[in-house]
């Protein structure tokens, strides 16, 4: 089975939640995604089983990075017509805030898109847009040789 | 009474919700490397085409591991959190279907603030990443509940 390909088939291949809803750790996390013309923000509802540290309480930096890595590829999807899920091959993260017991919200840029290899930003914040809680920068595999 | 070191590090992956909720399992400690685990688990797939499990498991792996190496041994968890400041992950393949993955990591720098780690994520050996990652932790940061507006 080969989701991108059956999604699309369906007319459905730019429909990211539909595609959220066969990637299961997408589902264990509980990531939404939301597109409003080209613009698409993931959002990642607080849920007990985030928590890192539950003095704080602050969402484990796993899943903070994890949130970002599904927001470049989500926007990698949408931006390009990817034949398959794009492989991660390396990827950066700041954590520049406590990512604290909200609503956590996320965006990413393809800052460029070559053939085989995008390189994408991203970046997560929870009350306000100008105070990110954590970003990223990743560069990613589209068309793997194989 | 102090712990043994490597009940605690049992002890706080089963305590820490996320951890939890991954999977992850004690392997061995000590003053310079910790091993921690996850097993194969349906709801961590991240390709329902190929059934792998998805980067970011691996990625809060490498972040557990990292982080508890971090911590010097004489800093009580209860006194002082340590906080990731940034970690960059090379991902050197996909994780083979149904195995385990590990996480070793080793922390040859401490200063008075700042922890600096590597990590490597495999499956048979260390010698064979499926990802490697390098990272630094602020020591000692606050560890005492937000106030104010949540």
């Amino acid at each position: 089975m080969k989701i991108l390909q059956e999604l699309r088939d369906e007319g459905r291949g730019q429909d990211l939640t539909a595609l959220l809803e066969h990637i299961p750790y997408a589902k264990f996390l509980g990531l939404e995604v939301e597109q409003q013309g080209r613009e698409i923000v993931t959002i990642l509802p607080f849920a007990d089983h985030l928590v890192g540290n539950v003095n704080l309480p602050a969402i484990h930096g796993g899943a903070v990075g994890a949130m970002l890595e599904m927001t470049c590829v989500l926007q990698l999807l949408f931006d390009t017509a990817c034949e398959r899920l794009p492989k991660t091959v390396d990827v950066s993260f700041d954590y520049l805030r406590s990512a604290r017991a909200l609503t956590t919200y996320g965006r990413a840029i393809v800052t460029r898109q070559g053939r085989r290899v995008a390189n994408v930003r991203a970046e997560l914040w929870q009350e306000s847009r100008d105070k990110p809680v954590a970003a990223c920068h990743g560069h990613y595999l589209l068309s793997p040789l194989d | 009474m102090p712990e043994t070191p490597e009940h605690n590090v049992a002890e706080h992956l089963a305590n820490v919700p996320h951890s939890r909720a991954v999977g992850m399992k004690h392997i061995f400690d000590d003053d310079e490397y910790c091993e921690i685990a996850i097993s194969y688990a349906d709801h961590l797939v991240g390709d329902p085409d190929t059934g792998v499990i998805h980067g970011g498991a691996i990625t809060a792996l490498l972040d557990n591991a990292a982080g508890m190496i971090a911590r010097p041994r004489d800093m009580p968890r209860e006194v002082a959190a340590i906080a990731t400041l940034d970690m960059r992950i090379d991902y050197m393949g996909p994780a083979p279907v149904g195995r385990d993955v590990h996480a070793r990591a080793h922390c040859f720098k401490r200063t008075t603030n700042v922890a600096f780690v590597r990590a490597v994520a495999f499956v048979d050996s260390p010698d064979e990443p499926i990802a490697t990652c390098t990272a630094t932790f602020m020591l000692g940061t606050r560890n005492t509940p937000f106030e104010g507006k949540s």
